[in-house]
């Protein structure tokens, strides 16, 4: 183990390289939206001065582009770098540009119907509300690219398996694969939630579709999905972090303990973003809920791991006493501005990791569910450790697979820290207002938060004009980081790309125990499709028994159905 | 396994345990629960609301693109009222402010929690799912008396 290089084609490089890049101009048309969010709601603007459109529209492409479009590829891409990498294999070229044409081919679609007003359905998509079917097939090609993309890295695993038998898998790999096994069983759900409900209902095939179910297989799929954006960085905070930090992996079994459990708990879960749901009988909501507290222990362990790890690391570099460990790490040093990345987000994480265990809380989710406190949780998970690995990951990915210096290192350091301050301050604004009764996905600045309105409520807008604040700072930090990332992006670069090889911190492990019982996947796999078909047959029966009639499709323009 | 990793683990879950025992002692001891399955309703498209007991009412809510219906409620101090909430058209929310309710009104669905009316004031309930164009203007509110001799509701099926 340790650092080694690797030489990928060029046509791999290529691949990873654009797979990074046009997912970046969108991700930057969403973050603009996201600025743009916070002054329609203290009624700054009412309508978007770049793009036009209203509230929702912006919302939608918003959620759409940052959430789903750029973690989608940014994973994808990852493991197209990781994976060769870990197994020393290259890939299938041809398959990989395949689900990378497909990938890109469907987010545009979906992304220009978004942005021409014709799928305001926000990145949910709740029937009856109906978008444009291209937006549904957008998304479709979305995940059929990405299910491509990681069916082409199982013969090189299993090959690899072969040749080294009785090695244990690379950690790098184990936590690829198990993001896309969570996402393969997480996408079928919605993939039957858009081929047999919504699509043929938004072509108008069939007249009628059943809300409660497409709702309840949209959660199915929505709970995991944020174990498939999480995921990733959790990659890198076992894999690069410690590395980064000058130690090692605190406990390699952890890490592998970790993955498994995600492998486990990822899906029976998704009810918990139903407690306030008809139709299914709360008994099972609470089943729902004890899985999601299982699912919060890898999370902890993660917290303890990586915190030991860096204890070590702070220690090797001269700290003293419990807590010295703490003021030894590199925070600030621009040539190490990939860990200012990850520290940054899992000090945000301390706040979601709390936020996420009081919205599980079955009763309690009473108070926050689908208040203004939902964005301001969610923000400091995947808008937070996420996005800030992610961003991490893409600067160093294009470093390596262009073959360029990181340039404007400083800016690139000090982005993260920008953004969090920011994240603080916008969340704070948003999970405060919430617990006073704002509503999510609300224009409040046209209503709420409008003085001439009969709704205007005064208390809130101490906490709204929090989030313009916040917001902000946090879009400029994110265009510290897009110059920093352009301008590599189009500097020259070091010399003839034969020559290049890539390069990724590998941390070695502290301990290291032979952990058999955690070297194969298959034994979890079983064990989850056990407890999702436990979980949620009751849930699905529910739902079928409990509710009459169907839905016409509806524009949110108007109360009168389309047909 | 190192020690200090068997303690953190230990603590960890142990933490989660008693976490998931308050979930338990509020829903068992203090009666606190999530909405749960409803099938013995006839599904309702315009709403009422009538007495039930000396304190007790029984309010069936309509939500539509963009208003509740009722839009007002007028109920003395002290009522508890048994809420039942459905929508004729797309999603919505209704929550009540500083209450404990919290339902999302679905098309296909009734929704269903008791809510007690303590303290007389306003508490508005404002949409909190994304409906449509005109979503941020669907709200409505409970207005709670000392003294009311009847009952009302504003904003009804016509
Ligand atoms: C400058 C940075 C950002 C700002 C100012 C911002 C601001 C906001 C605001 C004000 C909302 C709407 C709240 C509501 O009406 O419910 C929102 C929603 C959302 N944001 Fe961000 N955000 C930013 C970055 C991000 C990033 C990087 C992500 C990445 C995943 C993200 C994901 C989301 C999602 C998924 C929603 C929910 C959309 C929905 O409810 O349909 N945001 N954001
Ligand atoms: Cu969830
Ligand atoms: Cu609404």
């Amino acid at each position: 183990m340790g650092d080694y290089s690797f030489r990928f084609t060029k046509s791999e490089k290529r691949l990873v390289a654009v797979l990074i890049i046009i997912p970046m101009v969108l991700l930057f048309i969403g973050v603009y939206g996201g600025l743009m969010q916070t002054l329609f709601r203290a009624g700054i603007i009412q309508s978007d001065p770049f793009v036009g459109g209203d509230y929702y529209k912006g919302l939608t492409f918003h959620g759409v582009l940052n959430a789903i479009v750029f973690t989608t590829f940014f994973a994808v891409a990852f493991g197209n770098a990781l994976i060769p990498y870990s197994l020393k294999k290259n890939l299938n070229v041809k398959v990989a540009w395949t689900s990378g044409i497909l990938m890109l081919v469907g987010s545009v679609m979906a992304a220009i119907v978004i942005l021409i007003g014709e799928a305001t359905v926000l990145y949910t998509f709740y029937p009856p509300l109906k978008a444009h079917p291209l937006f549904y097939i957008g998304l479709t090609l979305l995940v059929v690219g990405s299910w491509v993309a990681s069916g082409n890295w199982v013969p090189m695993y299993l090959q690899w398996r072969k040749e080294n038998e009785g090695k244990k898998t690379p950690l790098a790999v184990v936590g690829m694969f198990t993001t896309f096994i969570v996402w393969f069983i997480a996408t079928l759900a919605v993939a039957v939630e858009i081929l047999f409900m919504l699509l043929p209902w938004s072509l108008g095939w069939v007249d009628e579709i059943n809300v409660m179910l497409a709702r309840t297989l949209f959660w199915f799929f929505g709970h995991p999905l944020v174990y498939f954006w999480l995921l990733p960085a959790y990659v890198m905070y076992y894999v690069f972090m410690p590395k980064l930090a000058g130690g090692k992996l605190f406990s390699d079994m952890a890490g592998r303990l970790v993955f498994m459990m995600f492998i486990v708990f990822s899906v029976p879960v998704g009810t918990h973003h139903q407690y306030m749901d008809p139709a299914i009988s709360s008994q099972w909501k609470l089943l729902h809920g004890i899985f999601t507290f299982a699912v919060a222990l890898p999370s902890l362990i993660t917290a303890f791991t990586i915190a030991a790890s860096l204890e070590y690391a702070g220690k090797l570099r001269g700290a003293k006493g419990l807590f010295g460990w703490m003021w030894k790490l590199p925070y600030f040093k621009k040539e190490n501005w990939f860990f200012a990345y990850l520290i940054t987000g899992l000090i945000i994480f301390i706040f979601g990791g709390i936020g996420g265990i009081i919205n599980a809380s079955y009763q309690m989710n009473t108070v926050i569910h689908n208040t203004a406190w939902v964005p301001g949780h969610f923000h400091l998970t995947v808008a937070g450790p996420v996005m800030l690995a992610f961003l991490g990951g893409s600067l160093y990915l294009v470093g390596q697979f262009l073959n360029k210096t990181i340039r404007l290192k400083t800016w690139a350091m000090i982005a993260p820290y920008i953004y969090t301050i920011g994240l603080l301050i916008m969340s704070y604004g948003l999970k405060i207002g919430g617990l006073m009764g704002m509503p999510r996905r609300t224009n409040t600045g046209a209503s709420y938060a409008n003085p001439d309105s009969v709704l205007y409520q005064a208390d809130w807008m101490p906490y709204i004009d929090l989030t313009v604040i916040g917001g902000s700072i946090m879009f400029v930090g994110i265009v510290i980081y897009i110059i920093s990332f352009f301008t590599t992006v189009f500097s020259k670069s070091n010399g003839p790309e034969e020559d290049a090889v890539v390069t990724f911190p590998i941390s070695e492990p502290l301990h290291d125990e032979p952990s058999t019982w955690l070297r194969n996947f298959k034994p979890y796999i079983i064990i989850a499709i056990i407890l999702i078909v436990l979980s949620y047959t009751p849930v699905i029966y529910d739902v079928l028994q409990a509710t009459y009639g169907g839905s016409l499709p509806y524009s949110p323009d108007s109360p009168v159905p389309l047909r | 396994m190192d020690n200090s990793e068997k303690l953190a683990l230990g603590l960890s879950g142990l933490l989660l345990v008693l976490f998931f025992g308050a979930i338990m002692y509020a829903a068992v001891a203090k009666d606190i629960d999530v909405p749960t399955c409803i099938t013995d309703m006839d599904p309702f498209v315009t709403d009422t609301l009538f007495q039930t007991g000396p304190d007790s009412y029984e309010l069936q809510m309509v939500a539509r693109m963009w208003a509740f219906q009722p839009s007002t409620v007028r109920l003395p101090v002290g009522s508890t009222v048994d809420l039942y909430v459905t929508s004729q058209d797309i999603i919505h929310g209704f929550k009540v402010e500083k209450h404990n309710v919290n339902l999302m009104a679905i098309p296909g669905a009734i929704n269903y929690m008791r809510v007690t009316f303590n303290e007389p004031g306003e508490y508005m309930y404002a949409c909190h799912e994304f409906c449509g164009a005109a979503h941020h203007t669907m709200a409505g509110r409970f207005i709670i008396e000392e003294r009311l001799d009847e009952p009302e509701v504003d904003g009804g099926a016509l």
